[in-house]
């Protein structure tokens, strides 16, 4: 029998090899798959921030209803309660997303997605939806009605 | 005529074997039993996925996969070109098709057991291949860029951002930004018509490749009878006529259902318009869709949707791991429970998917 010398030295020699080179490996794979990842990440677009918008006019807007109408790129539902009250919400269901609309026959805003509906301050009083709408501010100047976010 | 026919197959013979081959495929049978009209679906599922494959390049020829042109586009193959409105009909027809008879596959592979050892990896290639069959649904659904898709799709992607941590890098990674705009349309089309095709082929590949080397499974029941008790056919070509014979039947049905009941195509969708009453995502969505609606807004601390998505991903997870928990049937021995959580699956579909259809 050959007894064999100890092999320590040679062994830490080739385990800093192995680190170097499988450290090095995950590097190449990191720089490999960084500029994908960041391709895949959609750059975030300078949006005009909107701050206010005009909804037309009030004599055009009917008592009992409720429209859409741009805020951005956002949509936002303006309601005229049967007495004349002027509100706005946003339009998307807190929910999943879905954009929202206003039944005279319920006299509530309702989601045709899941059935989730809100009264017309827009609280969430039935279905799925787990928060009230976020509300708005609207503004009568000059006949025309105006919305705008709530600061 | 037969001379050089059998010229060329010499040629070929020397270089590739296929002597080989032909005695390999004359060596496999399937066996003759009483559920062995099961097997056929695997094959369907097969034939409408190269329909898919030969309609989605035909469709290609004419689709412009942008928000401004994407309806247009198909609105122009469905008037304007020379049966373009059979070729996307097909194409809309086959993709349902497709998905019920891969769930029929599925099911009946899962009440046989048949994913026992050893086919463990032929299970979960098809379970991976069904999961991406409904990415393709998904996916493609949105494609005419039409109100219900455009709703289906911010649905969907918002479902997904719904899972806790992962949940909204990945919606904004589907969706190509906060919205659904003509991004998520050019990343959707860009799965469907490349990502996932790719995928898919991959793991066809390794399904039929096992599915050839280890040979069709037999029921748990027969599989201790002896040899000589067993019946069974050669697959080539008893069983492949009959698959042949049946993909006709399926080729037949699938041209009348796209003649007399033609796919719409709806309303350009506007991202200012309200949801329409009455929205529904397709059928194979329908029982989770149903589901969705029945939990309330606020469990517990979890927002309902959350708890809800949570749990069908979860069964969903568990459902394609079968083959690791069920210890019992990769004994060879019976398990029953197997078959209730079968059957409470498909009467949970069946049910909510009635519901969901009718309301």
């Amino acid at each position: 029998m050959i007894e064999h010398p100890p092999i320590q030295p040679q062994q830490t020699k080739r385990d800093f090899l192995k680190y170097i080179l499988g450290g090095s490996l995950f590097v190449w794979i990191g720089t490999i798959l960084y500029p994908v990842l960041s391709y895949l990440k959609p750059p975030s677009q300078a949006e005009a921030e909107v701050s206010s918008v005009k909804a037309g006019k009030l004599s055009d807007i009917e008592k009992d209803s409720g429209t859409i109408v741009k805020f951005g790129t956002k949509p936002v539902i303006l309601l005229r309660t049967a007495n004349g009250d002027l509100r706005a919400f946003s339009a998307t269901c807190t929910h999943l997303d879905c954009t929202v609309q206003y039944r005279k026959d319920f006299g509530l805003i309702w989601c045709a997605c899941h059935n989730g509906k809100y009264d017309v301050n827009g609280r969430n009083v039935s279905g799925p939806p787990p928060r009230p709408l976020d509300e708005y501010k609207v503004n009568v100047q000059g006949g025309e009605v105006f919305i705008s976010k709530k600061s | 005529m037969k001379q050089s026919l059998e010229k060329i197959y010499n040629w070929l013979n020397e270089r590739v074997e296929l002597d080989d081959l032909i005695k390999f495929m004359g060596k496999k049978y399937v066996p003759v039993h009483r559920h062995s009209v099961w097997y056929y679906f695997g094959g369907v599922s097969l034939f409408l996925f190269i329909i898919q494959v030969v309609t989605g390049i035909l469709l290609l020829m004419y689709y412009k996969g942008s928000e401004e042109f994407a309806f247009e586009s198909i609105q122009f193959i469905m008037s304007k070109v020379q049966f373009g409105w059979l070729i996307r009909s097909i194409h809309s027809w086959t993709a349902n098709l497709f998905i019920l008879t891969a769930m029929i596959h599925m099911f009946s592979v899962f009440f046989e057991k048949s994913y026992r050892k050893p086919r463990e990896i032929t299970w979960l290639t098809g379970m991976l291949m069904f999961f991406l069959a409904l990415g393709f649904g998904f996916s493609g659904y949105l494609l005419p860029w039409n109100e219900l898709a455009y709703f289906a799709t911010k649905v969907g992607t918002d479902i997904a951002g719904v899972v806790p941590l992962v949940g909204k890098p990945i919606m904004i990674f589907l969706r190509g930004g906060e919205e659904v705009t003509g991004a998520t349309l050019s990343r959707f089309f860009g799965f469907h018509v490349a990502v996932f095709p790719g995928i898919f082929t991959v793991l066809l590949g390794i399904h039929l490749l096992l599915v050839q080397r280890q040979g069709m499974s037999e029921p748990l029941s027969s599989e201790n009878e002896p040899a000589v008790e067993r019946k069974t056919m050669p697959f080539f070509p008893n069983f492949l006529l009959r698959d042949l014979l049946l993909w006709l039947i399926v080729l037949n049905l699938l041209a009348i259902l796209a003649v007399f009941f033609p796919w719409e195509l709806g309303k350009k969708a506007d991202a200012f318009a309200a949801a329409p009453a009455g929205i529904k995502p397709e059928w194979y969505f329908l029982f989770m869709f149903q589901s969705l609606k029945y939990i309330p807004g606020k469990l517990w601390i979890f927002d309902g949707e959350v708890f809800g998505i949570m749990l069908f991903g979860a069964a969903g997870f568990l459902w394609m791991l079968v083959p690791l928990w069920d210890r019992k049937s990769a004994r060879g021995e019976k398990n029953r429970l197997i078959t209730y959580i079968g059957l409470f699956v498909v009467f949970y579909m069946i049910i909510l998917t009635m519901i969901g259809w009718a309301s």
